[in-house]
């Protein structure tokens, strides 16, 4: 008997019209390690919830059969939202608790599960002191701890960067015996841990099912135009068609051009966000200066970005935030975008540009995760600004909105505009065809940037003329030279 | 402060309870003399829960600076400024004395012990102990998303100037944004926890015992001994003003 059986399953969630999931049938035996693909909306996460028994009967519509035999244990996308403990045992511990496991039993068992993952810590490790990637280890030892016959995983290097979500497969590669089932967008990297690939097809049924090299061979192009990650299917790269233009925006060593792209690359904790929050006039700098040329300020150029006033700095730089949610300020999508466009043709152009115009009278926090991607970039680029800032735009999306972004980026690029672009994803640099600046991990506070070779442009050196003449900016003591202040 | 002092080891319930006496008994007296017994008890013991005075000062200069705004005011809006002056001592005394033992108890008490404690020995339900303490490891992220979300409102070309209205709007927005982030992460929360069988109707077991002994007894009941005494010092002296009557 295999481990799951699914007959006709589907669901509908409650207040839904579209069955999220529709005519599954389904057998997944005992040891297999599935790979759950398909198309955004396809069903994938709700097909997981299902099996992990998360779906109760208040929680919509179902119909057909769902059997699974073993106990399950699943792992969740966001590390943050799935620890429950502080101490790093505690949170290990609290499913055993939950299953009323005898006292004695627990720490073994703790144990066991923390070195199955390979955590490298101790049990007393306060959570909050942990990287991503070591959180989603975490959180596997707590699914793996009750000992599950079922392995579910949501996407659970998604909200990762490189190094983390090595450090996850590093640690699913060791479960050989559990059974295990995975969704992921990126699946390239996975595939020599799977025995088989299931794809759902959107609107009901399996659109595909077999070994991961037949199915790709098989369906590879198909599924990549419905916007599957699928592995030996490159993207278009975009190159520049142009070489850059004239300086926008320098810090210290750092120069952004127009008609340029610029990728901010480097680990976690190296300060790409706080970077990008001062380049985007948002933040003040900690260290050195943000200078806006007259390009980019206009009438403003005596003061430096972050001095600017809001709807000025939203003409000139456009940032768009790591979370889209966090940029919606009305109730409607078409608002969002009048807010900063003023002109209703504008708007227009852009909700079509963008393929949000079937949405416009939507809330913006109904959307999809790709959709409101695609509704971020679209706000930061209502107020026309020359220069455009973005934290991980492509984080977690979907081939087809991915291939979209870059597009988009490529086409406002090769038109002047400067792209500035904090990144984990080496795919997107490529496609741009982006500078690198890659930072190094933070040894200070100070954000230091290692200069590419080949920039020999002129840079604010601290003989210069102080760029704001009324800012009374830190001197900066350099040896032999005389500092900023005294260059007045 | 150092966990293995004698009483700064005692059961959190334990403590929260000696802290829940002494302030039920400060609050039915309106008279200097109570507190001032009870306060000088409470700082006697300090040392017993390793915690040094100067720590101490740190941990309660909210409490130190709202005391003294409180007896100021009294004093600048008084007609008698003698009579107010008397009750001014009496109430920076009483909110000292109730407010203290309360701060001794947090500030010696690891959050996961005192939700264990809350559930073995105080019986709570251990969907509001173990809930409240998961939600509360989440707090420090909303700081951050504040942060964030002002700045996003400002990228998007949002702001108040010196206008209070359009900051009063820009604030509601900011909080509604923030308030959408923090039940999206709390339903994920939920859901995480729903699938590690969390009270699923299963008999729970305990991986760190939280035993209540006499010595937790004994704290307890040496804070009923300090309420009495407080009291009874008043009574004596004849200082006692009832709350009620």
């Amino acid at each position: 008997m295999p481990a799951v059986r699914l007959r006709g399953f589907g669901h509908r969630h409650a207040g839904r019209r579209r069955w999220a999931l529709r005519g599954v049938d389904l057998d997944i035996e005992q040891g297999e390690r599935v790979a759950l693909l398909g198309p955004s909306g396809a069903g994938k996460s709700t097909l997981l919830a299902a099996l992990a028994g998360l779906l109760p009967p208040e929680s919509g519509e179902r119909e057909g059969t769902i059997e699974v035999r073993e106990r399950t244990g699943i792992v969740f996308q966001d590390p943050q939202s799935q620890l429950v403990m502080e101490r790093a045992g505690d949170d290990v511990a609290f499913g055993l608790e939950n299953i009323g496991t005898r006292p004695e039993r627990i720490w073994p068992l703790v144990d066991d599960a923390l070195r199955r993952v390979g955590f490298p810590y101790g049990r007393d490790r306060n959570v909050a002191a942990l990287s991503g990637g070591e959180q989603q280890r975490l959180a596997l030892a707590g699914a793996l701890v009750s000992r599950p016959g079922l392995l579910l995983l949501d996407e659970p290097t998604a909200n990762l960067d490189p190094d983390g979500a090595r450090l996850v497969r590093g640690s699913l590669a060791g479960l050989d015996d559990t059974t295990t089932v995975i969704v992921e967008h990126r699946v390239a990297e996975l595939v020599p841990l799977l025995d088989r690939v299931i794809v759902l097809e959107p609107g009901g049924g399996i659109r595909a099912d077999g070994p991961p090299a037949s199915v790709f061979a098989r369906y590879g192009d198909e599924l990549a135009a419905d916007g599957v990650w699928v592995p030996g299917h490159p993207v278009p790269a975009l190159s520049p068609r142009s070489t850059p233009g004239e300086v926008l925006l320098r810090q210290d060593g750092l120069q952004v051009r127009a008609a340029e792209a610029l990728a901010v690359t480097g680990p976690n904790g190296a300060g790409k966000t706080t970077l990008a929050l001062q380049l985007g006039g948002l933040r003040k700098p900690t260290d050195g200066l943000v200078v806006a040329t007259a390009a980019l300020a206009g009438p403003d150029a005596t003061k430096p970005p972050h001095k600017w006033r809001a709807r000025a700095l939203a003409g000139r730089i456009g940032s768009v935030f790591q979370n889209p949610e966090h940029q919606f300020v009305t109730a409607k999508v078409r608002d969002e975008l009048a807010l900063g466009a003023g002109d209703p043709a504008r708007v227009d152009e852009l909700l079509v540009r963008l393929r949000l115009d079937a949405l416009a009278e939507a809330n913006p926090h109904t959307l999809s995760g790709g959709e409101q991607r695609r509704l971020s970039v679209a706000t930061a680029l209502a107020a026309a600004p020359r220069l455009l800032i973005l934290d991980e735009p492509t984080f977690g999306q979907d081939r087809r909105t991915w291939t979209e972004l870059v597009g988009l980026l490529a086409g406002l690029r090769d038109d002047g505009h400067g792209i500035v672009a904090v990144t984990h994803d080496p795919d997107f640099t490529a496609a741009i065809g982006a500078r690198e600046l890659p930072l190094a991990a933070r040894p200070l506070e100070a954000v230091r940037y290692c200069v590419p070779p080949g920039d020999d442009s002129p840079n604010l050196r601290s003989g210069d003329p102080h760029p704001y003449p009324h800012e009374n900016a830190r001197p900066q003591p350099v040896p032999g030279a005389t500092s900023r202040g005294e260059a007045q | 402060m150092s966990p293995a002092a004698p009483l700064a080891a005692r059961n959190p319930a334990a403590k929260l309870a000696a802290a829940a006496v002494l302030t039920l008994a400060l609050v039915v007296s309106l008279d200097p003399v109570a507190p001032a017994v009870a306060l000088a008890a409470e700082l006697a013991v300090v040392p017993l829960f390793g915690l040094r005075y100067g720590t101490l000062a740190r941990r309660a200069w909210p409490l130190l600076v709202s005391v003294l705004g409180a007896v100021l005011t009294l004093f600048l809006f008084a007609q008698d400024r003698q009579q107010v002056a008397a009750s001014a001592l009496a109430l920076a005394l009483r909110l000292f004395a109730v407010a203290l033992p309360g701060v001794i108890a947090f500030a010696t008490t690891d959050p996961t012990d005192l939700a264990d404690a809350l559930v073995q020995n105080a019986r709570l339900p251990v969907r509001f102990a173990i809930g409240t303490l998961a939600a509360w490891r989440l707090v420090p992220l909303l700081g951050e998303e504040w942060r964030l979300i002002n700045l996003a409102r400002r990228a998007r070309g949002v702001d108040a100037g010196r206008n209070p209205v359009a900051r009063l709007r820009l604030f509601v927005s900011a909080a509604f944004t923030l308030l959408v982030g923090a039940i999206r992460r709390g339903t994920r929360l939920a859901a995480a926890m729903d699938a590690r069988g969390f009270d699923s109707g299963a008999p729970r077991t305990y991986a760190r015992r939280q035993t209540f002994g006499a010595a937790d007894a004994a704290l307890v009941g040496g804070a009923v001994c300090v309420a009495g005494l407080a009291l009874a010092v008043s009574v004596a002296a004849g200082a006692f003003r009832p709350l009620l009557g």
